[in-house]
């Protein structure tokens, strides 16, 4: 674009071969960046350089560059997705960063979410969980009318805030106790928020829970850090709604 | 080979109701009997691994992102359609499908239309049922709003985030039946091989991403929901990771490819900023209900800050040429007309490659709070990407590619000409003809993943010996081998470029030479070009690390090696549709008005190219299209 | 699953257990006021008040004190240890926006105060911190009565530097372990949304406040001089 100032900048990069490996920090350079390079772009060029020198590029998980799938997930500068707030690290943009910063990129860190190879870590504990009880036991067909049950548009909407969650674990990678409360809360909040999740949302908030414990993720001890690092905004508040199922499930 | 679509016959109207009828049915005792895979599990494939798991088959379901909640579906922004007629504006199941056939520019199956507009409605319900969040009025009533290429009110959305939702209501459905055991969940695993025994398909060969290793997997039924294949021109909207290396791979094993030069590009996306750029990000066409479309006049106003260009000198082109539909023509239309603007010099932002959205009167009608309920996230991603406030001046937006609607052939039944092998979703050819209309694609994903597959698949397993296959079979061992030995071929060749350089490469050759505009002499000229590429990259590329862990680098270099081969066989697609329809734009088949000419009499066919090796020309094989609901005519949005 | 094995279950008992112990607190604060001379015969009157109640009531709601105790700091050291579980290794850089020294450090505080109650209660109730100063040992006058001396005894230990140390540094400590629990209790319940959240956080805050300087005015008074036995 107009903007023609290039940055460098120093990243120190963790790099561990596998999931048995211990690990280490690496450092590398990363030249003639634009404040219009999105943090990936950064660090494309930086595994361009790499693979020209024969070395092995950092990996990282990513899909869809536009901040809906989740899969991207590093921690930048100890900030899952880098701080910014409601974005992903694939909407990073190196405008955010000064010519000769420092920046260290660190995967998601939590028991719960093994280190597969460097930045990439498994996740799997989070489809655990939703295969607990995330979902209405509804058949393919033989449903009512879409219209037949009416929804307020303000319960509509919260739970369509809730429902804004795309499953990246950073509030997982943010809580200081690892845990995995705003994804859960989050999904037991939308279904129990809707009339159509209600049947069953005693059993589910008991089962998701029960679940991330299995999983190894900590307990909440309302830090909040989960929903400041939430890079959709999903809100503290649904861990209370979900405390209050789950109050509520005690004498259900 | 003329080919036989196997449609019903008999009054529209009861076409499907009659084929379900007609279908045979699995004992349900039997059921469980029949192994199933599916590859992918984005809309069409979660919704479908979902539906046949519970109807009691036992499915194995593989993605190559770390849960299926991740596929590119979720990227959908703007909506679905369904012939709901809840605002009573005269929409009907008639209706639905003849605005998709039109907009298909009559390039599809009329019996295929028909059933997907039928079971639309079946969808939102279904969805609701799930626990999809959508949009709901303050009555407590379903919400709608208009999109490109209809004139009734009949998209439903969960804000600009429907792709999301609807896949995460699939995905709940879909883990469901993971945790009742009737769904095999396999992910991170890459198809990279079909295995076809004795002409019919049996199982596949994926590569374990994590650990490299290459399993085989057989079943009764192989099933792919892999998506589409824009991402043969570098620069798309699709997700990083999106190919069409399981569709090459099944097209290498003789299921024919259906129409790939229906490709479409979607008018309103982020214009590139850079050479470095890896992707393009769209933002919903619904933008277009309340954003007005324009570039300035004159040339010399094109350096200028909108705000200092009047009213009088700006074009709202599309409002101009197409007044009753204006900015809610379809998308190839604007999209062309956006690339007719820049090409006059009359573009705006870095090289010219933009035209603005403007959202001026619309916020001086509405508040711009409104907007912002609206299309908060969209202005909100904007401004990320660009650092520019969409509120305060108009966006800049232009073409990219974004949808494929060709495909694997398939028959009404979704099987492709390889017995046993279904295609569903964006991945095959079917419904939407030349040119797709907004929300309509995931209304495709999701009627055949939960309303056509489990009806038609039953009729091709009522046929079979369950399990007559294992993994045991030659053919497996053979196509580990094949694939090994690409595998070991691209980590030898330690060439001097990256996989990344090939891919812009390649993807410069087809948006110049098979992009918005083909001609003949553009498409000759890659015909050339791509298998020049192409052996290049088998010379020169460079790849590092190993097959045995992960490496993305090889994951890459596989995906990139089959565009390279399939670039090719777009562009002869292309080059061989002498008219111009719907996504197809030939330069020398046009109106006086620019308009597309589309020639009927010689081209009312699907075309469907089966691959004969890289050597040779693949060979065409044509399935007559007939028009009986809905009579041709040419396609007008004035 | 158990009530008192998941995990929810149990940030819920942390948090019932937690605010019936700010309950107390504010009643005990109460009660320790009386030191300014607002009850005929100051606190002298109200120890004597307290110990005239029947035996049953004292022993049972001493039992159920000790419960509650027990409770929050079995489960608060349960629930740490699986929390540091969870989160073995640390990032290089420490960067966090919402967490608070407060809440990352509510097992220490919890630990301090703890400890100090166990002083606290070999202080004033078993008083065998300063034996010769001992409230039961030195009998006052009042309402033509002899009572134990409970204010020479405050006084008496509060001239002391490092008893008033330990005092004020424990009321820290509760302090900041309260401005983090008692909003806590409320998002543990789920009485908090994102509206009344922030307003929750400061009340809870305010309230830890008022019970700091309420503890620690008496203290600080008497080692001043201003309040005098």
């Amino acid at each position: 674009m107009s903007d023609h100032k290039t940055m460098t900048l120093t990243l120190i990069v963790w790099r561990q071969k596998s999931a048995t490996d211990p690990g280490k920090f690496e450092t590398y350079t990363a030249k003639n960046i634009t404040s219009h390079h999105s943090f990936l772009e950064m660090l494309d060029c930086v595994n361009e350089d790499l693979i020209n020198a024969d070395k092995e590029p950092i990996v990282f998980d990513h899909d869809c560059r536009e901040g809906i799938c989740g899969m991207c997930s590093q921690v930048i500068n100890g900030k899952p997705h880098g701080g910014q707030e409601r974005t992903t690290v694939c909407q990073l943009h190196m405008r955010k960063f000064k010519d000769g910063d420092t920046i260290y990129i660190e995967p998601w860190r939590a028991r719960a979410f093994p280190i597969v190879k460097d930045l990439i870590v498994d996740r799997a504990a989070l489809d655990t969980i939703i295969q607990a009880g995330g979902y209405t036991s509804c058949h393919t067909g033989g449903v009512p009318d879409g219209n037949a049950v009416m929804i307020p548009k303000p319960i509509a909407e919260e739970a369509t805030d809730a429902a804004e969650c795309i499953g990246c674990g950073a509030c997982v990678a943010g809580c200081p106790n690892g845990a995995a409360m705003l994804f859960t809360g989050a999904k037991v909040s939308q279904l129990a928020l809707l009339p159509q999740g209600r049947p069953e949302a005693a059993a589910r908030v008991l089962k998701m829970t029960a679940a991330a414990s299995e999983c190894g993720f900590g307990n909440c001890s309302n830090h909040y850090e989960c929903g400041a690092v939430c890079p959709k905004g999903v809100d503290v508040k649904f861990i209370a709604r979900m405390n209050r199922e789950f109050i509520k499930a005690q004498f259900a | 080979m003329i080919l036989d679509g196997k449609c019903p016959t008999g009054p529209i109207e009861k076409s499907w109701d009659k084929h379900r009828f007609d279908l045979k049915l699995v004992n349900p005792s039997n059921k469980r009997k029949y192994n199933i895979i599916m590859v992918g599990t984005g809309l069409a494939g979660a919704a479908a691994a979902a539906s046949l798991g519970e109807l009691g088959y036992n499915v194995q379901a593989f993605c190559y992102q770390d849960s299926p909640r991740r596929a590119h579906s979720i990227a959908a922004q703007g909506g679905i359609n369904a012939a709901k007629n809840y605002p009573s504006d005269g929409d009907s199941i008639m209706r639905l499908m003849y605005d998709t056939v039109k907009g298909g520019d009559f390039r599809a199956r009329e019996a295929d239309v028909w059933r997907l507009s039928q079971v639309s409605n079946n969808i939102i319900d279904q969805c609701v049922a799930q626990g999809v969040p959508f949009a709901r009025d303050y009555a407590g009533y379903l919400d709608n709003r208009s999109f490109g290429g209809a004139q009734v009110s009949r998209t439903f959305y969960s804000r600009g985030l429907t792709g999301q939702q609807l896949l995460l209501g699939a995905y709940s459905a879909l883990s469901r039946q993971i945790k009742a055991g009737t769904v095999q969940m396999y992910n991170r695993r890459e198809m990279l091989d079909l295995v076809v025994v004795d002409g019919v398909a049996r199982g596949i060969t994926v590569r374990n991403l994590i650990t490299g290793e290459l399993e085989s997997y057989a079943a009764d039924a192989v099933c792919l929901a892999t998506g589409g294949y824009v991402n043969v021109f570098y620069l798309s909207t699709n997700a990083k990771g999106c190919s069409v290396t399981a569709n090459w791979a099944a097209a290498k094993k003789g299921a024919f490819f259906a129409n790939p030069c229906y490709t479409q590009i979607h008018p309103t996306c982020i214009p590139q900023a850079g050479e470095y750029q890896s992707k393009l990000t769209l933002m919903s066409e619904s933008l277009r209900n309340d954003g007005r479309i324009w570039v300035p006049k004159k040339k010399e106003d094109v350096g200028k800050l909108p705000s200092q260009i009047p009213d009088a000198d700006r074009d709202y082109y599309l409002e101009r040429k197409y007044p009753s539909f204006g900015n809610l023509a379809p998308r190839d239309i604007s999209s062309r007309s956006a690339k007719e603007a820049c090409d006059a010099g009359l573009g705006v932002g870095p090289g010219g490659r933009g035209v603005y959205l403007d959202f001026e009167d619309s916020i001086k009608r509405l508040s711009e709070d409104t907007i912002r309920e609206r299309y908060g996230n969209l202005f909100e991603m904007y401004e990320k990407i660009t650092d520019e406030n969409g509120y305060k001046r108009p966006m800049r937006i232009y073409p990219a590619p974004h949808y494929a609607m060709g495909g694997l052939w398939v028959d009404y039944n979704l099987m492709s000409n390889v017995p046993g092998l279904f295609v569903l979703g964006e991945a095959n050819f079917s419904v939407h003809g030349a040119n797709r209309l907004g929300a309509s694609a995931l209304m495709q994903g999701l009627s055949d993943g939960y309303f056509v597959i489990p009806y038609t698949i039953g009729g091709y397993l009522v046929t079979v010996k369950p399990g007559e296959v294992k993994v045991d079979n030659t053919e497996f061992k053979k196509s580990v081998e094949d694939v090994k030995g690409k595998t070991n071929k691209l980590l030898n060749i330690n060439g001097k470029k990256t996989v990344t350089e090939f891919h812009r490469e390649l993807g410069k050759i087809t948006w110049n030479d098979v992009g918005m505009a083909r001609s003949k002499e553009s498409l000759t000229d890659a015909i050339k070009k791509i298998p020049a590429l192409r052996d290049e990259f088998w010379q020169n590329v460079k790849v590092t690390g190993s097959g045995a862990d992960l490496n993305q680098q090889l994951e890459n270099a596989g995906r990139v090696a089959d565009f390279l081969e399939f670039g090719e066989l777009l562009a002869r697609d292309a080059l061989h549709r002498e008219e111009s329809c719907g996504g197809h734009f030939r330069v020398e088949h046009q109106l006086a008005d620019g308009e597309a000419k589309r020639n009927d009499a010689d081209f009312s066919y699907v075309g469907a190219w089966e691959f004969k090796g890289n050597d040779k020309e693949p060979e065409l094989h044509k399935e007559p299209l007939k028009f009986e609901t809905i009579h041709l005519a040419v396609r007008s949005y004035k | 699953m158990q009530f008192t094995s998941s995990s929810i279950g149990r940030k819920i008992l942390m948090a019932i257990t937690g605010q019936a112990m700010v309950l107390f607190a504010v009643v005990h604060l109460l009660g320790n006021s009386s030191i300014f001379g607002w009850l005929n015969g100051g606190i002298n009157a109200y120890a004597e008040h307290l110990h005239s109640l029947p035996l049953p009531i004292i022993i049972g709601f001493r039992l159920a004190l000790l419960a509650l105790v027990c409770v929050h700091i079995w489960f608060g050291i349960q629930l740490t240890l699986e929390n540091r579980d969870a989160r073995t290794k640390q990032y290089a850089v420490k960067s966090t926006q919402k967490t608070t020294f407060a809440s990352e450090n509510m097992i220490w505080t919890g630990s301090l105060i703890a400890l100090f109650i166990v002083y606290h209660l070999a202080h004033f109730t078993f008083q065998v911190v300063n034996p010769e100063t001992a409230a039961l040992k030195n009998l006052v006058p009042l309402h033509n009565e002899m009572v134990p001396n409970v204010l020479g005894m405050v006084v008496a230990g509060f001239k002391n530097f490092f008893i008033t140390f330990i005092y004020a540094g424990a009321m820290v400590a509760l302090f900041l372990h309260l401005s983090h629990g008692i909003q806590s209790f409320f998002q543990t319940m789920g009485w908090s949304n994102d509206r009344s959240q922030p307003i929750i956080i400061r009340l809870g805050t305010l309230v830890a406040l008022g019970l700091f300087l309420g503890y620690v005015i008496i203290p600080l008074t008497v080692f001043a001089g201003i309040l005098k036995g």
